[in-house]
């Protein structure tokens, strides 16, 4: 079936707005008689608040003054659990955790009154490395500092050992990493007895903000409305940090009976909100002399800051993809989050993958290296072959050859002429040049039975102009969703893409389609928007005012008439598990992902042996993603999150000092910029998928997991030095030289 | 003590801002990010940072690039602005507007008003850049969506289009 | 935005002689802001002590390049792109050239003065260690006239320099003497643009008749973010003097440097990094010398 709009590059819905820069974002809107907010964050990463006084020379009379004694409902932030207050009441645990808040019409005042609060604290002590919070040393969190454990076991590890010829152990570890979207958070909220609580938002998940306030503000669901404004880019860092400013907000709205904005400055979000997980991955396999993996163990752990919030799910994550896209025999894989007394870290783009898959990876040339394979072979021979199962016994049922995934992706590299010509090369070149590997698999949608549980929504709906529109809560940030939803509408009723609209996620106006995460949009939210646009069609098609094939005009004409006649045409979907995909939540083993997407990357880095800095020359990602649904799009995601891969392996260092970020500003916190990276070539194969739409599989996070152990493995090619770490700086690398220079 | 702002400080400061006359009252060291923000209401151009570091916050003084969060007001008296809003005439987009919608120039859009500048006053400089001067120009302008690359495509095509070979 | 605007005053008399005069009226009040990409950025961030400001910012008498015979006169308020665009820098001063197009990015460089780089001293400004080796004067004025003093030693310690409370800078002397020499520079940061130096060099040489094989002449070598001013390094100018260049020769220049330098920790490197690369990019420099006539 050759389609005509879904695989073309039609022109971004809300294009013509951010070029022009009418496109609104939250801080570009203002409502009459709004104040601005300012929070009040702690000082110290853990202790009893003794004392909270106002300086007498400050008038904090003016000011709005909201703590927690003034919240009218629960003092949580409700997400998975609700061990994270809104607002600190007695006690804090990470530095910047918010206390109190202030508001007032003049947001340059505000600086000096959050200045002018005067906190007295007793310290307490507090734990700041996941290595510290495993000792125990204090318990900072429930009765042992742990957040959530998973096992998944599959076959009999334990009589691998005396079968292996090799036995291979590592230790990998990633740091924590700042999404960056360049627009901070922001919220406007505004209260009314009649209405309760609107809020506009730069967010991910207007659901998840409208539970939020649910709770926190005591209002039943239809007096919580909440708004997604255009949002300037979010990869996970607005997927619930916005409950909390959102809560802020609103509480101030409703204590002063004004909106109330709320908009962060670069570093108060940068120290204050959600990070990736730091990481820890502890590697034991048992290996044959032909370097095929028998089994063995993975020990998973990530560092949850002070609370839970969304930690069981990065575990989740990260401990399924933990094996990689290669066949276990057996494994045991302990996957474990614990907390640390550092603002809560949350979701980035890959959302516990990246970690979990560059140790694995690493883990792979290290086995190959004392196989004596090189690291091609080592992962033909153990790559995952139809009808294998997965380390949860999911069986691989499509057709996917990840060995001939990998030539095609040595040959665009053009790996195995590089490989030979560096090694020679290098022997007298002040630059040292190396290539190096990274495969994955990169499972798309809510895990397990999580979109079950989602039950996600969708709307699609005739409009009394005769054009169609789409309603979902599901947000538009850059990615496309826009775009692609409505591509998949106007395909599926065989209309115009310019007849086709879609509706800015209102908790009035949408159904709830899930929260934009995950890399389910195009893949579960755009099937749902295609049945419900098929709906529409049944729909006046049964009314007689269609025919089974019709022109555009007819279709608006029948449209209109329909409408006058009942008033309304829309047609809700809802998701509807597909049969034969089973999640076993208590063994933690089955059917894990819908679908996965597989991937080979490719890094050639250089090293300068003066300045110790590397610098990736060529980047090959090549991926199987089911269905390329809008080229220019698909290429733009995974050449950014490439770009953010680059960053997390070789400048994207957080700074800590007991607990705070010390360098929040873009001068300290290092991006790429454009002269930093090289041109990032991408490939596509398309093998479609039964669970997605139009044979799509999710592909916005799959980028984020591949750069970091190819460039890391290119980098040990380079030197004949090998780092399990990431971020690699160049101080890292000149530490390395040297020790290697002294042995 | 504090007191409300008022307009004792500030001071009458005139600049044309997209070929208009313009003439605001502001104290001296207001931004001309916040004067063309709050005080003009034109919100196109952004704050990433609030350091220059980001170029959110790009405009062109008297045709040059400059990061308008680190211009006080009083500096930018006198002078032309032009802002993103300056750049389509009417529903006429500019040929670095179109080249960015076609070439995936924009995703988020946040960063789109600076970089869209940073492009045209590149492109007045070198109107047939190579990849490396599209770099270097751009080099103040940081995108976290896109990796650069359809950013370049789309100043490489607008500047193909405005010098037909 | 950490600092409320109300709280400020910023004055623009026009001229320098009513600039000098607000400054010898009422010493130590107010704060000389040129382009403003230091100076707001402090203010930003809520760290700026100064409440009144006067703007230097397109004062004629600062601004444009006066070419002499036997020097050019920079005006302190010459920004970064006018240097690069300048000829007579990139075909005379590479290291100055190279130095203004290492700062920021475009935007930046549109307004970041060369006057401003030198009063902010930060230990990691990117000019500075060009004008150390190209032996830069300074023309400092004020109500009492003008005095021209060496750019070296100019700066006293970290943030402190030989500037009087009512002087501002007006022009940076380069005389025209380096045209046979070569010019090396080198800025290692964090990134390819807009990044703060971890360690900057700036250096010149010639060798004896400008042979290969020949005796180094005359060297002048000068690093930044090692110390807590720019620094020039007269005891490896002073092995280097007089010797032909060979691999021993560049060693030495290495270990000296290294011995030469305070590099510190901080949030962008380590004093091992900053040591090591200073000393790989002086014995760069020498080999690089060696290698050219």
């Amino acid at each position: 079936m050759t389609e005509h709009i879904v695989g073309k590059s039609v022109p971004r819905k809300e294009g013509r707005e951010k070029v022009t820069g009418a496109a609104h974002y939250v801080d570009d809107m203002t409502l009459p008689g709004m104040l601005h907010g300012a929070t009040v964050r702690s000082q110290i990463p853990r202790g009893v608040i003794k004392r909270i006084a106002f300086d007498p020379q400050f008038n904090l009379g003016e000011f709005v003054i909201v703590t927690a004694k003034d919240i009218p409902g629960k003092n949580c932030i409700a997400l998975i659990g609700d061990d994270q207050p809104c607002l600190a009441d007695g006690k804090v645990n990470h530095p910047e955790e918010p206390i109190l808040l202030l508001a007032h019409a003049d947001p340059h005042l505000l600086r000096a009154a959050v200045d002018a609060v005067l906190i007295e604290y007793e310290a307490l002590p507090a734990l700041f490395s996941l290595d510290d919070s495993e000792r125990r040393s204090q318990i900072i969190w429930g009765t042992d500092n742990i957040f959530k454990t998973y096992v998944i076991e599959k076959g009999d590890v334990d009589s691998v050992w005396a079968k292996a010829d090799y036995i291979v152990e590592g230790e990998y570890t990633t740091g924590a990493q700042e999404q960056l979207y360049i627009e901070n958070n922001g919220v406007i909220a505004a209260f009314d007895v009649e209405q309760g609580i609107t809020i506009w938002g730069s967010l991910q998940c207007p659901y998840y903000v409208h539970k939020a306030l649910m709770a926190l503000c005591n209002l039943s669901e239809d007096k919580v409305r909440v708004v997604q404004m255009e949002t300037g880019g979010a990869f996970g860092g607005k997927e619930d940090y916005p409950s909390m400013i959102a809560g802020h907000a609103a509480l101030l709205a409703m204590k002063s009976g004004r909106p109330v904005k709320i908009i962060y400055d670069r570093l108060e979000d940068m120290t204050a909100t959600t990070k990736r997980h730091p990481s820890r991955t502890r590697h034991r396999t048992a290996v044959s002399k032909d370097g095929k993996i028998l089994g063995g163990e993975i020990d998973f752990t990530i560092d949850g800051g002070a609370y839970a919030t969304l930690s069981s799910v990065v575990l989740s994550r990260g401990t399924i993809h933990a094996g990689g896209p290669y066949y276990w025999p057996s494994v045991r894989i302990h996957g474990k989050a614990v907390a640390t007394n550092a603002p809560p870290h949350g979701a980035f783009r890959g959302f516990g993958a990246p970690q979990s898959l560059f140790a694995m990876e690493r883990q792979m040339d290290r086995i190959a290296q004392v196989v004596g394979v090189s690291p091609v072979e080592i992962r033909r021979r153990n790559f995952l072959t139809p009808g294998q199962t997965t380390t949860t016994e999911q069986t691989i049922r499509e057709e996917i050859d990840l060995g001939k995934l990998l030539d095609r992706a040595l040959e665009l590299s053009d790996y195995t002429a590089k490989k030979t010509r560096f090694a020679q090369e290098n022997k007298a070149a002040s630059t040292k040049k190396g290539v190096g590997i990274a495969a994955l698999l990169h499972g798309a949608g809510f895990t397990g039975s999580g979109e079950r549980y989602l039950a996600s929504g969708v709307g699609v709906e005739g409009c009394a102009d005769g054009s169609v529109r789409v309603l979902v809560s599901s947000t538009e940030f850059g990615q496309g969703t826009n775009t692609v939803l409505c591509q998949i509408a106007a395909e599926a009723l065989n209309l115009p893409y310019e007849n086709v609209q879609i509706a800015q996620p209102d908790t009035n106006q949408v159904p709830n389609s899930g929260p934009t995460v995950a890399s389910r949009t195009a893949m579960v939210v755009g099937s749902l928007v295609r049945s419900a646009a098929a709906g529409i069609k049944q729909t006046l098609i049964a009314d007689g005012t269609l025919g089974s094939s019709y022109t555009p005009e007819e279709f608006r004409a029948a449209c209109r008439q329909y409408i006058s006649e009942h008033g309304q045409l829309r047609s809700l979907a809802r998701y509807d598990p597909p049969a034969g995909v089973f999640w076993d939540d208590q063994k933690y083993r089955g059917e894990a992902y819908a679908a996965f997407a597989w991937a080979i990357y490719i890094a050639e880095v250089a090293v300068d042996v003066s300045t110790y800095s590397a610098r990736v020359e060529d980047f090959v990602a090549l991926q199987e993603v089911g269905r390329v649904l809008h080229p220019v799009l698909a290429k733009g995601q995974i050449i950014g999150g490439v770009a953010q891969g680059i960053g997390f392996a070789l400048c994207e260092k957080v700074v800590w000092q007991n607990g705070r970020m010390q360098n929040g500003q873009m001068t300290n916190y290092i991006m790429p910029t454009s002269a930093d990276l090289p041109r990032i070539r991408v490939f596509f194969e398309e093998m479609g998928n039964i669970h997605g739409a139009y044979g799509a599989k999710g592909i916005g996070e799959l980028p984020m997991d591949g750069p970091a152990p190819a460039i890391v493995n290119a980098i040990g090619d380079a030197l004949g030095t090998r780092f399990d770490s990431v971020p690699v700086l160049p101080e890292d690398i000149f530490e390395a030289v040297s020790a290697q220079g002294e042995r | 003590m504090t007191v409300p702002s008022e307009n004792r400080g500030k001071c009458e400061t005139s600049l044309a801002v997209n070929g208009k006359p313009k003439t605001v009252r502001v104290f001296p060291m207001e931004r001309l990010l916040d004067v063309l923000r709050h005080e003009l209401g034109l919100t196109g151009t952004k704050e990433g940072c609030g350091e220059g570091e980001c170029g959110s916050c790009s405009v062109l003084m008297n045709g040059e690039l400059v990061n308008s969060c680190l211009v006080p007001a009083l500096q930018a008296a006198g002078t032309e602005i032009t802002t993103i809003e300056g750049l389509a005439e009417g529903p006429q987009l500019s040929a670095l507007q179109a080249a960015f919608l076609e070439c995936g120039g924009a995703q988020c859009g946040i960063c789109t008003p600076g970089m869209i500048l940073a492009s045209c006053h590149l492109l007045k400089k070198k109107p047939d850049p190579t990849l490396d001067d599209i770099r270097e120009g751009l080099a103040g302008n940081l995108c976290r969506c896109t990796g650069y690359m359809q950013i370049f495509d789309s100043v490489a095509q607008a500047a193909r289009r405005r010098n037909p070979a | 935005m950490r600092s409320n605007p109300a709280d400020y005053e910023l004055i623009a008399p026009g001229r320098l002689q009513a600039i000098v005069a607000l400054l010898a009226n009422e010493p130590g009040q107010w704060l000389p802001i040129a382009g403003g990409t230091d100076v707001m950025v402090q203010y930003a961030a809520g760290k700026l002590p100064a409440r009144k400001l006067v703007s230097i910012w397109n004062v004629p008498e600062l601004r444009g390049i006066d070419i002499l015979p036997q020097e050019i006169r920079i005006g302190a308020g010459c920004t970064y792109t006018e240097l690069r665009e300048q000829e007579i820098v990139a075909h005379e001063f590479p290291l100055l050239a190279s130095a203004a197009g290492w700062t920021g990015g475009i935007a930046n460089q549109n307004r970041g003065t060369l006057g401003g780089n030198i009063v902010n001293a930060s230990p990691a400004a990117d000019s500075l260690p060009a004008l150390l080796a190209y032996e830069a004067e300074l023309i400092l004025v004020s109500v009492r006239g003008e005095r021209r003093v060496p750019y070296l030693g100019f700066h006293t310690g970290y943030k402190k320099m030989q500037l009087a409370p009512d002087e501002l800078i007006r022009a940076i002397c380069l005389r025209r003497r380096f045209s046979e020499y070569l010019h090396y520079a080198r800025k290692v940061g964090a990134r390819n643009a807009q990044a703060i130096s971890k360690v900057c060099i700036a250096a010149l040489g010639r060798l004896r008749g400008g042979a290969i094989g020949g005796e180094i002449e005359d060297v002048r070598i000068a690093l930044g973010s090692v110390a807590p001013v720019p620094l020039r390094l007269p005891e490896v100018e002073r092995i280097l003097t007089g010797k032909p260049v060979d691999r021993e020769l560049a060693q030495r220049a290495r270990t000296a440097t290294t011995a030469a330098i305070q590099p510190i920790d901080d949030i962008r490197s380590t004093a091992r990094y900053r040591s090591a690369v200073a000393g790989n990019l002086v014995a760069e420099f020498v080999a690089q010398l060696g290698a050219t006539a």
